[in-house]
């Protein structure tokens, strides 16, 4: 890369600056990417990685700054002008059609396309492009067919196929196996080798040594830092990026299991398609416990909370909850025996985003007094409530009325988390609860579990950082294809054996093979 | 420079009052424009207009006589939409709540007694609209078939069913061929306040009050929010969707019954042709202008009940279409929609300048 | 004419202007904009083609005119709910109730002093089916040939439609357009700009279909002439699952319905009237009801996925 190093810039950003309704995402931001240079952009959520990037694609228009691309400077007004200028981003919610093939969603866009396209044509390119990067997907296929991490490939080969030059990734491997992370490195470093660049948004220190060249670190949408990975390590990164030391440190009094609180049975649920997302699946979990489940997303977690909730039916096993029979029983009769609920869709079901932070924080408690009185609410008494709740949760809001959807993500969880954690009679079901929160709010959430915990109630957690699950429960079971697949105590537990189970590879048998 | 959208933190209360007005006075302007090119002279007509609906106390009394059905209708379709169920059946449930009352009327005078007869025209009546509207919700709620088109498709065929009964074997053999049933009992009329204008009046006012009450003040009222909101999250709080949404439509059906057997007790006394004068319809436009408050809804109603008698009074002085009403009511939603707009977006300008802005709410 | 051949000749000739609609409304939908408005717009070409072909005898001016109103209001909805991100029922609603106020305003405004300004009850220029000769005796083809020019042209909109949703890459980018708006956008589609084009040009297939009310099917103006159908698009739009080239099966079984009414009124059945005329609608919640059963029970979702929802790109 030496020779490069006195041509201009494949790509320099200068002074970027994009401001949401109360958030700066980017201040004053600087960037440089040379060719056939890897770039991570490393910073918590919320420190304005991908707002930057968005920019950069042209989804959205900086408020001041410029760019230039190849030394001239350029408007990106929208997705077509990066295309054009060879830049191809890869998000993290994948822009896929579900309902159409992945021949139709790569030539999506594409203004080259001629007006009645020759489908065959493409799809033999498709399989051309994929042969040369070792990625094969079935151009015929519909999206909604394919797993995660082959909708991820075509989202790449969509970029390959428009000559994509510049190559940004947000969060690649947030959904993937570590195995297929592994895949995904081999594609970038081909891409590399022809010569293309590409841009790596992650909050995960160990991938940035892996892939990249250089990263820069990203705080509450300013560059705090700019290093190339050999004069690093990740403590250093993690130090930068969070503006102190990481000290993971969770208090948790000793493990002392009490009863069987929830108990699970050869439980088969089918997903919303029809198809079967549980498949005979027992667990149990007893008071003072917190399981947690580990697994790529996707894998039936979603489906095994709202079994237990309620909210799915059961087709054939049985789930009791205090020694009680609890199969497809109602939602509310549910909520009654003591079951609270983190959903992991925090927008769309947690939280009623149009309505008050007060009525959220009420939406469990208004059935019974004092907030209401007999078929009566009385307002009042729910400001009295939310109030309350507000400062024992610390929740940041300009006030109790405020709309919830307002909140930042934080905050709504906290809101989520307050509300279920005041009506929590033994059980707390928590899925992803820490996901898309910065460290302080992750924090937060996960000493909140662990009080549960230590407050004798059973606690199931849901996540798919194998870290949070390690360092917060007590006992990890993995979930694949439907199917609860190693139950075993978290203290020794080998983080490697979780990955591969995770996979869906039985770790003792690999070692048979070996 | 360009503009762009930016969601408000809070809903704005002055855009709430000011956007209907404004929109009244743009639909004024719009209407006026079409007059101009159509030859007439728009203030006049205006005047002409008010005079017609607000001059006198008769005009006063026909205002009140078009805003009872559209404050109940309005008030049954405002209930539906806050859960996001588009009936636009109310001019079907108006109608067969006019056909079960007037059964009531006619057939079972003979053996109820004087006093009840009134309170079970209303009963059935709202029965009948309940069961009207219940169609539908069913198949919303059981089969997720699309409300829109079931509530429209009943409004056909409810007025075709009036249509056969007036028509035909409830016709009055003495009415001369006249399409009609003979006239109620007295006992069935609805007492007159001033002019045509019944006790009907008193059910619209009542009925936006306890509405109002039941939406802002129980309980059920927090689960109907909840889940005209996101019935997802609903769903999770252990609120039954299905039923309540059925429920709810049920109770905006039986509003809307209510406006029918005032029409029938109160105005004709008899079933006849001319029982949906499109009240169903200029609902919506009374439910959307008073943003689905039901203490609103009874001002926006004598305004379009205004609109529709001063139309008629245009036709008799002016020589001008009666339609026109109508049509001032369609153009009064456009400048009502476009302003919501501004309710629940603010406009920042974006490019040149940064905007600067760090306000809370944000970790 | 044997009686199946007389019975497609009727049902073709009833089926016309909803084949139009539905189209239109085909395309709107793909584009993610529902329009309730249809009934409005119908009327409003029906009225508007019908007095100018009353007054300038020109019926392809009548056409233009129809296309021109059909477009205007639809230009409306796209404003209101592209532009302005309003709620699309509560516009569609707005937009048939001006229609219906304005159409009868029209229809009595417009007319000749000498009918009191009425256009009821007039008669205009009218398309007449096509004289084929020795063709329009041979059965069935002859009931397909013997049409006017309106269903002639759809015999060409349907494949069309069909080839250019399916077959192209504009309908490539107006199919992902209306099932996922950010992706399309992302990738470069001009979303807005398709979602107007999309929404006028339904517009004006919808006037299309009014237009041949007054022009042919029913020829005149009165105020109720659609009785409905710009409802019935709507589902006839769910009916044939937003594919153009099954647009015909819907409006043929709406059009038969139609012609059947028609006929065994003619032969003075004991069914009354009222209880016929109430078939059309009474199907449409039938045929609601049996698609949607069939889509739960084989899991396919017909509707494209953001269809009503307005599309913010910076919504954060």
């Amino acid at each position: 890369m030496e020779d490069t190093a006195n041509e201009v810039p494949l790509v320099e950003m200068r002074g970027i600056c994009k401001s949401f309704p109360g958030v700066r995402a980017s201040d004053e931001v600087d960037l440089r990417l040379e060719r056939g240079e890897v770039l991570a952009l490393l910073g918590e959520n919320g420190a304005g990685k991908s707002t930057l990037m968005n920019i950069l694609s042209g989804l959205y228009r900086q408020d001041s700054g410029d760019v230039f691309i190849r030394g001239e400077k350029v408007d990106i007004r929208s997705p077509r002008d990066a295309a054009d200028l060879g830049i191809g981003m890869v998000h993290q919610n994948f822009m896929l059609i579900d309902t159409m093939t992945v021949a139709e969603n790569v030539v999506l866009g594409m203004p080259s396309l001629p007006f009645v396209p020759d489908m065959a044509v493409v799809k033999r390119s498709i399989l051309e492009l994929g042969e040369r990067y070792n990625m094969t997907v079935d151009p015929d296929a519909y999206i909604w067919q394919l797993s995660v991490g082959e909708q991820q490939r075509v989202e790449i080969l969509k970029q390959l196929y428009r000559n994509a030059e510049i190559l940004v990734l947000d969060e690649p491997t947030a959904v993937l196996t570590p195995q297929e992370s592994h895949e995904l490195n081999d594609v970038v470093k081909r891409m590399q080798a022809e010569g293309k660049s590409a841009v790596f948004i992650t909050h995960k220190m160990d991938e940035v040594m892996a892939f990249a060249d250089r990263v820069m670190v990203l705080r509450k949408g300013r560059v705090v830092a700019e290093k190339t990975t050999r004069d690093t390590d990740p403590k250093d990164l993690a130090r930068v990026m969070v503006g102190r030391e990481v000290l993971f440190h969770i208090e948790k009094g000793p493990f002392e299991p009490g009863a069987v609180v929830l108990e699970l049975k050869d439980v088969c649920a089918d997903d919303e398609r029809g198809l079967p997302a549980l498949r005979e699946l027992s667990l149990s979990l007893r008071a003072g416990e917190i399981l947690g489940i580990a697994g790529v997303a996707g894998n039936g977690q979603r489906e095994l909370s709202e079994v237990i909730t309620g909210l799915r039916p059961v087709k054939s096993g049985g789930i009791s909850i205090n020694c009680v029979d609890s199969t497809n029983k109602t939602p509310l009769q549910i909520i009654r025996s003591g079951v609270s609920h983190i959903p992991s869709d925090r927008m769309a079901v947690g939280a009623v985003g149009d309505m008050s932070v007060a009525n959220n924080l009420a939406m469990k408690d208004y059935r019974a007094a004092p907030i209401s009185k007999g078929i009566m609410l009385l307002p009042r008494r729910i400001l009295e409530f939310a109030r309350k709740m507000i400062s024992a949760f610390n929740i940041a809001t300009p006030s109790p009325e405020t709309r919830v959807k307002f909140l930042s993500g934080g905050n709504i969880q906290k809101t989520i988390l307050a509300r279920e954690i005041e009506s929590c009679g033994s059980l707390l079901i928590a899925v992803y609860p820490s996901r898309g929160l910065d460290i302080g709010a992750t924090e937060s959430v996960r000493n909140e579990l662990v009080a549960q915990r230590d407050a004798g109630k059973a606690v199931l957690l849901v996540s798919e950082d194998i870290d949070e699950i390690l360092s917060v429960a007590d006992t990890v079971a993995v979930m694949y294809d439907g199917r609860a697949v190693g139950v075993m105590p978290t203290a020794g537990a080998d983080p490697e054996e979780i990955g591969l189970l995770m996979a869906g590879i039985d770790p003792s048998e690999k070692e048979t093979r070996l | 420079m360009t503009l762009a959208f930016e969601k408000r933190k809070t809903v704005s209360r002055t855009a709430i009052v000011v956007v209907p007005v404004v929109s009244f006075v743009a639909s004024l302007v719009l209407t006026g424009a079409l007059l101009m090119i159509f030859g007439a002279n728009p203030l006049a007509t205006y005047a002409a207009m008010f005079k017609g609906a607000f001059g006198s106390g008769r005009a006063l009394t026909e205002t009140l006589v078009k805003a009872i059905p559209l404050s109940l209708t309005g008030l049954g379709v405002a209930l539906a939409f806050r859960l996001k169920f588009w009936n636009i059946g109310a001019e079907g449930q108006l109608t067969l709540a006019g056909v079960a009352a007037t059964g009531v009327a006619l057939f079972w005078s003979p053996w109820l007694p004087a006093p009840l007869l009134l309170p079970v025209m209303v009963l059935v009546g709202c029965a009948a609209g309940a069961a009207w509207a219940g169609v539908p919700a069913l198949l919303k709620t059981r089969l997720n078939v699309d409300e829109t088109l079931v509530t429209l498709m009943l409004n056909y065929v409810a007025i075709l069913f009036s249509e056969f009964l007036y028509y035909g074997p409830w016709r009055d053999p003495k009415g001369f061929g006249f399409p009609g049933t003979r006239m109620f009992p007295k006992e069935a009329w609805f007492p007159r306040i001033a002019g045509r204008a019944h006790v009907g009046l008193y059910l619209a006012l009542v009925a936006a009050a306890v509405l109002w009450f039941v939406l802002n003040r129980t309980r059920w009222g927090f689960e109907l929010k909840v889940i005209g909101n996101s019935p997802k999250a609903a769903r999770y709080q252990g609120i039954s969707v299905e039923r309540n949404i059925l429920l709810a439509v049920l109770l905006s059906g039986a509003i809307c019954g209510l406006a029918g057997v005032g029409e029938v007790a109160g105005i004709s006394r008899r079933l006849q042709q001319g029982l949906s004068l499109g009240y169903g319809f200029t609902a919506i436009i009374v439910a959307w202008m008073a943003q689905l408050n039901p203490l609103a809804i009874p001002f926006v109603a004598v305004l379009m009940g205004g609109l529709l008698v001063g139309g008629d009074q245009v036709q008799m002085v002016m020589g001008l279409p009666s339609s026109i009403g109508l049509l001032m009511q369609g153009m009064i939603l456009f400048p009502m929609l476009a302003g919501s707009l501004f309710t629940e977006y603010r406009i920042k300008r974006v490019g040149g300048q940064a905007v600067r802005e760090s306000e809370t709410g944000a970790v | 004419m044997g009686l199946i051949t007389s019975l497609i000749a009727i049902t073709l000739r009833a089926g016309t202007s909803l084949v139009y609609a539905t189209i239109g409304e085909t395309y709107a939908e793909r584009a993610g904009i529902l329009n309730l408005g249809l009934e409005g717009i119908m009327l409003m070409g029906a009225v508007s083609s019908f007095a100018t072909a009353y007054y300038t005898g020109s019926l392809g001016l009548a056409i233009v005119v129809a296309l021109g109103v059909g477009g205007l209001m639809a230009l409306i909805h796209a404003f209101l709910s592209i532009t302005m991100k309003a709620n699309q029922v509560v516009s569609g609603l707005s937009i048939t109730l001006f229609g219906t106020g304005f159409a009868s305003f029209l229809g009595q405004r417009l007319g000749p002093e000498s009918n009191g300004r009425y256009l009821i009850g007039l008669t205009g220029p009218r398309f007449a089916p096509i004289d084929v000769g020795a063709l329009g005796k041979v059965p069935i083809l002859g009931a397909i040939l013997g049409q006017d020019l309106f269903t002639y042209g759809i015999y060409l909109l349907i494949p069309l439609a069909w080839f250019y949703l399916y077959r192209t890459k504009n309908g490539l980018w107006l199919r992902a357009i209306g099932e996922n708006p950010r992706t399309a956008d992302a990738m470069g589609v001009a979303v807005d700009r398709a979602k107007y084009g999309y929404t006028v040009f339904g517009g004006m297939l919808t006037a299309l279909g009014g237009a041949h009310l007054a022009l042919a099917y029913t020829p005149g103006w009165s105020e109720n002439i659609t009785g409905g159908r710009g409802w019935i698009v709507i589902a006839l739009v769910i009916f044939s699952m937003w594919n153009p080239g099954r647009a015909i099966t819907g409006a043929l079984i709406f059009g038969g319905i139609n012609a059947v009414q028609f006929r065994l009124q003619a032969s003075g059945t004991n069914v009354p009237a009222a209880f016929l005329n109430m078939l059309p609608y009474l199907a449409t919640i039938v045929v609601l009801v049996a698609i949607t059963w069939w889509e739960a029970l084989s899991k396919r979702v017909g509707s494209p996925a953001s269809l009503g929802q307005p599309y913010v790109r910076e919504d954060k």
